[in-house]
């Protein structure tokens, strides 16, 4: 008998009842491993990330290019920029789907009555799907690259606007989390997500310049964070600058955190 | 010793209401630090909810319960480090494999990577699951589940460990297999609270027993206290004429001192039965009453007899009682 030892009886155990931050943050990398093995488990989940970038350059470019820049690679510096904004945002939607259909399982008991902070199951989802965000980002640049897009920036401004786009998917990616836990089902989180999604990413400066657009939506596809996102991801790929644009980004994307982030947490544990 | 070590569970109140059902409506118990508690009662009788509200898995709506002297709903956090969890519905990871799971779980109650793995590969062995360890959970059959899910649920060695139907739907020798765990668990100074919808079960393992029933606790007590509320065994009687079960009825009270229960469908009729030696008797007043029977047998207690008996009223009673239309819809059940 050797895994069943005598136990402690419990006035000699060291309880205590708060959980550290290094505690806190074990617990977030460890359900991030988590998220990790079963990506590992089930590649077939990574289908959309490698297929829709593939397919969204490929079409918006030969579709849009001749009629919005007069050629395919005059419009490049444009739209893949556009297009990684859009693609990786749509793919954080999975966070929120697959954290509902993970909660609906045996296991988030087990994790609900465990000694750890309760935010590490919902941290650690989120973590682990930056891994799907750099496969799309990444696929989404080499996709552009082949098409014969040269970004001035010169490849370490790419990377850091890669890097961009990732902390703000990451940050929106709370949105959805906080659909996915206060949804009842996995497909009414995906249609609430895309509602939202849908304007966001093509009422903004993406694909087309918002001066073309009537004059409402033109005002909006200016105030749209998701423009500034854009914008910031463009002087960083296409010039090597880093302006307001980029700032407003990241303010926008800490403002999300800050007010999802205690949201999604606080329901969470209402439903535990 | 101070009280707090003394008593694992105490639970003065609990109420748990969904919408305008109340699962749970003021269970109060008392588990002794060291023993085997069971918590016997019929599906949607509220032994799960009550352990989830335990183990802090639900907010009581209202009531107190300590475990250890820790409250509940003040010191989660202390409350959980004391606790294992096997619920009713396997809680693990079921695309990861067997190892990947303790790992993981492991490494959130704090074990370093080299720990996680020599306690996880000790515990599939205590188990015997080492053959299955790399393979996923969803090839797994439903007794190796629960092996593993326990497993999962004694990491930490946890002093309290609550098991929601721990052998529901296992087959008679897996049922026997996990018996022989929690004996062993208990053996290691560990208290466990399991619910049970089998009376066997409880007897076989519990030091106490606490019935519940539409949320309440109806009776508690010690597995010959319950018995020896229920009898033994019961007399089990088909009438050929259903108009002779007044008669019949009657004469059960007089011979064997019993109340007697009619079936719902009112052709059988089930009387405790204490003494033996009486139903001579019994026989012999229904022949010369005339009262012919068509089948008769002796069946030990069930789950249903243990609630009509302990919920002190038969079902024709309730038809009767028409305010309590909850109660015999429950005993139709």
């Amino acid at each position: 008998m050797s895994a069943l030892t005598v136990i402690t009886p419990p006035s000699e155990r060291k309880l205590k009842n708060h959980v550290s931050l290094t505690q806190s943050l074990a617990n977030s990398f460890t359900m991030a491993y988590r998220g990790l093995l079963k990506i590992k488990r089930t590649p077939e989940q990574l289908m959309d990330v490698t297929l829709q970038p593939i397919i969204f350059t490929l079409m918006f470019t030969y579709i849009f290019g001749g009629a919005i820049a007069g050629n395919i690679v005059d419009y490049l510096p444009t739209i893949i920029p556009g297009i990684l904004v859009q693609t990786v945002l749509t793919t954080s939607v999975v966070t929120g789907v697959q954290l509902r259909e993970d909660m609906d399982k045996g296991v988030f008991d087990r994790f609900k009555s465990l000694p750890i902070a309760r935010i590490a199951p919902l941290a650690g989802a989120l973590l682990a799907d930056t891994v799907r965000y750099t496969i799309a980002t990444t696929l989404t640049f080499v996709m552009g690259f082949i098409m014969g897009y040269r970004p001035g920036g010169g490849f370490g401004f790419v990377v850091l606007a890669g890097l961009l786009v990732i902390a703000c998917s990451w940050a929106i990616s709370w949105i959805f989390a906080f659909f996915g836990v206060i949804a009842r089902t996995a497909s009414s989180v995906q249609g609430i997500s895309f509602l939202v999604l849908f304007p966001l990413t093509f009422l903004s400066n993406a694909f087309v310049d918002p001066k073309t657009m009537p004059a409402p939506l033109e005002w909006f596809a200016n105030i749209n964070p998701v423009s500034h996102l854009v914008n910031a991801v463009r002087d960083l790929a296409n010039n090597g600058t880093f302006g307001a644009d980029g700032w407003l980004a990241l303010l926008g994307a800490a403002v999300i955190v800050a007010v999802f982030a205690p949201l999604t947490v606080r329901a969470y544990m209402r439903k535990a | 010793m101070t009280t707090s070590s003394e008593w694992a569970v105490e639970a003065h109140g609990l109420v748990k209401v969904f919408g305008d059902n109340r699962a749970v409506d003021g269970v109060d118990l008392s588990v002794r630090a060291g023993t085997v508690y069971g918590v016997l009662g019929p599906n949607g009788a509220g032994k799960t909810t009550t352990i989830s509200m335990l183990a802090t898995l639900l907010k009581p709506d209202a009531g107190t319960a300590t475990i250890f002297g820790h409250d509940v709903a003040r010191e989660q956090q202390v409350v959980r480090q004391l606790i294992g969890v096997t619920a009713q519905f396997a809680s693990v990871d079921e695309r990861l494999s067997a190892t990947e799971n303790l790992v993981i779980f492991s490494r959130l109650l704090g074990l370093s990577r080299a720990e996680a793995k020599r306690k996880s590969a000790e515990l599939l062995e205590e188990f015997g699951l080492t053959d299955a360890a790399k393979r996923p959970i969803a090839k797994f059959s439903g007794g190796m589940r629960r092996r593993l899910d326990l497993a999962a649920s004694l990491i930490a060695q946890p002093p309290l460990i609550f098991l929601d139907e721990p052998t529901t739907g296992l087959d008679p020798r897996t049922r026997a297999q996990m018996w022989d765990t929690i004996r062993r668990l208990v053996a290691t100074g560990s208290t466990v609270l399991l619910t049970t919808q089998y009376l066997d079960e409880a007897d076989q393992l519990a030091d106490r027993i606490a019935v519940i029933d539409t949320g309440r606790v109806v009776a508690e007590g010690t597995a010959d206290e319950l018995k020896a509320s229920v009898g033994e065994s019961s007399l089990q009687l088909r009438l050929a004429d259903p108009s002779d079960m007044e008669d019949a009825r009657r004469a059960i009270g007089a011979v064997l001192g019993v109340d007697a229960v009619v079936s719902p469908e009112g052709s059988r009729i089930t009387a405790p039965m204490r003494n033996p030696d009486a139903v001579t008797d019994l026989f012999v007043t229904f022949r010369e009453a005339g009262i012919h029977l068509t089948e008769m047998s002796v069946q030990k207690p069930t789950l249903d007899e243990v609630f009509l008996t302990l919920t002190g009223h038969g079902v024709e009673d309730e038809k009767s009682d028409a305010a309590d239309a909850a109660e015999s819809e429950r005993v139709d059940a």
